[in-house]
């Protein structure tokens, strides 16, 4: 299996039981997940973006003999944002990159979504939009979030077919009928928020099976979790294959 | 130090099937149906695949937040429909609402003295602080009932009527011997398990929020596991994520056992035993 939706660091709120890089790959692997990709929580918060970016790749290339596949973090609302993106992908070698509009704060019909998105698919960079990493309702007070409206990304990707976009804790926006928002697009998305008694059979019969990942969403969730919700519902071998495995492959060959 | 025997951050477990594993917290919607008896066998089927011996369930469909009394009848008539096919399986909570005292009363000595259900759910219509909801608690707890409210610390603010833990706590110096059930745990988990602590005859239920890694852990530290119970909130939650909950945590197997079903049945074995029904 392929985690498409991990993250590394420290949660800013709360201590969580696998936040240590090899906690967290020891108790992934014990889960049949061969490979994880990360983010990194600093992100969320730290305006040196391009250090916290550094930090991921060296902490990816430390931790697990390549174990987690590193996805960098952008922020266009700081300046310069487009060398973050270039580092990314010609320093680090990152397969991918990863947005926070909610925290970062701005939206996604913002003009510079737009520019930020050309220029990712110009160098084929899977693109992860964070939708949300927490239950709002559950939010720290002190914490303003900027709601994520999907519409000018869904608007957008049908007119660039090279962008590799995928949505990360979109459950509360798509529920279990993505489909009714997303169309019939290519924009791609995981399983670690879509909730509901065998989840994943809904998804596939809305959405089909090569637009669904598998994530756990670890450390702020129990990877288990996701796991479980495979074993729930009764996937037949190709579609739980696409979710655990092709489609993530197929997403970063493509 | 308490020792832990399973999970030490490196292994897992992901087998419920060594545990009696008992559902403090299911409904009819979020799942397929037109009669409660459909909707009752896709929930059992969910729960096979998940290795859960019994589910209590509550309320019916479609969702009502300030039912009339009509409502109520209707929606514990419709549970009672559910129990009816499957009394092996599942048990069930009679709907009240403090706005209604008096329908209020007559289904409970309808649904649970006199029927199969095992005590009370208690929603968003009135705040449970509110002392017009006393003769409800009363006469549940005189026929030994699980007494249900569901809680909410929402960051953009509870319903009016939408009780918080804090009112739980109100209610329960009113009523200091009774058990009763913070469900959800106020939501905001990390202050609901805060306001509780003290009042040691309020048990938490883990049901109906994120799998938020840390929240059984927390609650074991503060309150004891023995006062931790395991329910999911299907269909509209996963049975998969609400019990990785429990199968993520660090926990003894002693403690696992508990939150999984051990302490809800000694919550029940006071009205399962009265109805001649073993726990």
């Amino acid at each position: 299996m392929i985690d498409t939706n991990v993250s590394l660091g420290h949660w800013p709120f709360r201590r969580l039981p696998l936040d240590d890089p090899r906690s967290l790959a020891r108790r992934l692997r014990s889960l049949g997940i061969e490979r994880a990709w990360a983010g990194h929580l600093d992100a969320l918060f730290h305006r040196d973006v391009a250090a916290v970016n550094i930090r991921l790749a060296e902490v990816c290339e430390r931790s697990g003999d390549g174990y987690f596949l590193p996805i960098g973090a952008i922020n266009p609302t700081l300046p310069d944002w487009s060398e973050d993106l270039r580092r990314c992908h010609e320093v680090h070698r990152m397969p991918g990159i990863r947005l926070h509009p909610d925290i970062h704060g701005y939206a996604l019909s913002d003009p510079v979504v737009a520019e930020l998105l050309t220029a990712a698919s110009a160098r084929s960079l899977v693109v992860q939009i964070a939708v949300q990493m927490e239950d709002p309702r559950t939010k720290h007070p002190r914490l303003e979030l900027t709601p994520v409206h999907l519409e000018p990304v869904i608007s957008l990707s049908a007119t660039m077919p090279r962008l590799r976009l995928m949505l990360l804790n979109a459950g509360r926006l798509l529920g279990l009928t993505p489909k009714r928002v997303l169309g019939s697009g290519t924009i791609s998305i995981e399983i670690a928020t879509m909730e509901g008694v065998g989840a994943s059979d809904r998804l596939i019969e809305d959405l089909g099976s090569d637009r669904i990942l598998f994530g756990t969403h670890a450390p702020l969730f129990v990877p288990e979790s996701a796991v479980l919700k495979l074993r729930e519902s009764t996937l037949d071998a190709d579609a739980l294959r696409a979710i655990t495995q092709g489609n993530a492959l197929r997403l970063l060959q493509s | 130090m308490r020792s832990r025997t399973t999970t030490d951050q490196a292994t897992t477990v992901l087998d419920s099937s060594p545990y009696r594993v008992w559902d403090l917290h299911c409904h009819l919607s979020g799942v397929d149906g037109q009669t409660p008896t459909e909707r009752m066998a896709q929930l059992i089927a969910f729960a096979d695949r998940m290795g859960i011996e019994r589910i209590l369930i509550f309320m019916g469909f479609p969702f009502a937040t300030d039912p009339s009394a009509d409502d109520l009848r209707h929606q514990n008539d419709q549970v009672l429909e559910a129990l009816a096919h499957w009394n092996d399986r599942v048990l069930g909570l009679a709907y009240v609402s403090p706005s209604h005292v008096e329908a209020s009363l007559d289904e409970i000595k309808r649904c649970v003295r006199d029927g199969p259900m095992v005590g009370i759910k208690l929603w968003v219509a009135r705040r449970c602080s509110d002392p017009t909801i006393d003769p409800i608690i009363q006469l549940t707890h005189e026929l030994d009932g699980l007494i249900f409210q569901h809680t909410w610390l929402k960051a953009e603010g509870n319903l009016p009527g939408e009780s918080s833990p804090e009112d739980l706590v109100t209610l329960s110096k009113r009523f200091p011997g009774t058990p009763l059930v913070c469900g959800h745990t106020g939501g905001d988990w990390e202050r609901g398990i805060r306001i509780v602590r003290d009042h040691t005859n309020i048990s938490i239920d883990l049901a109906g929020s994120d799998p938020t890694a840390g929240f059984v852990e927390m609650a074991v530290r503060e309150l004891g596991a023995h006062r931790v119970l395991y329910g999911s909130d299907a269909g509209g939650r996963s049975f998969a994520s609400q019990l990785a909950k429990v199968l993520g945590a660090e926990l003894t197997e002693d403690d696992r056992r508990s939150i999984l079903g051990g302490n809800l049945r000694r919550l029940l074995r006071p009205i399962l035993m009265a109805k001649g029904r073993i726990p």
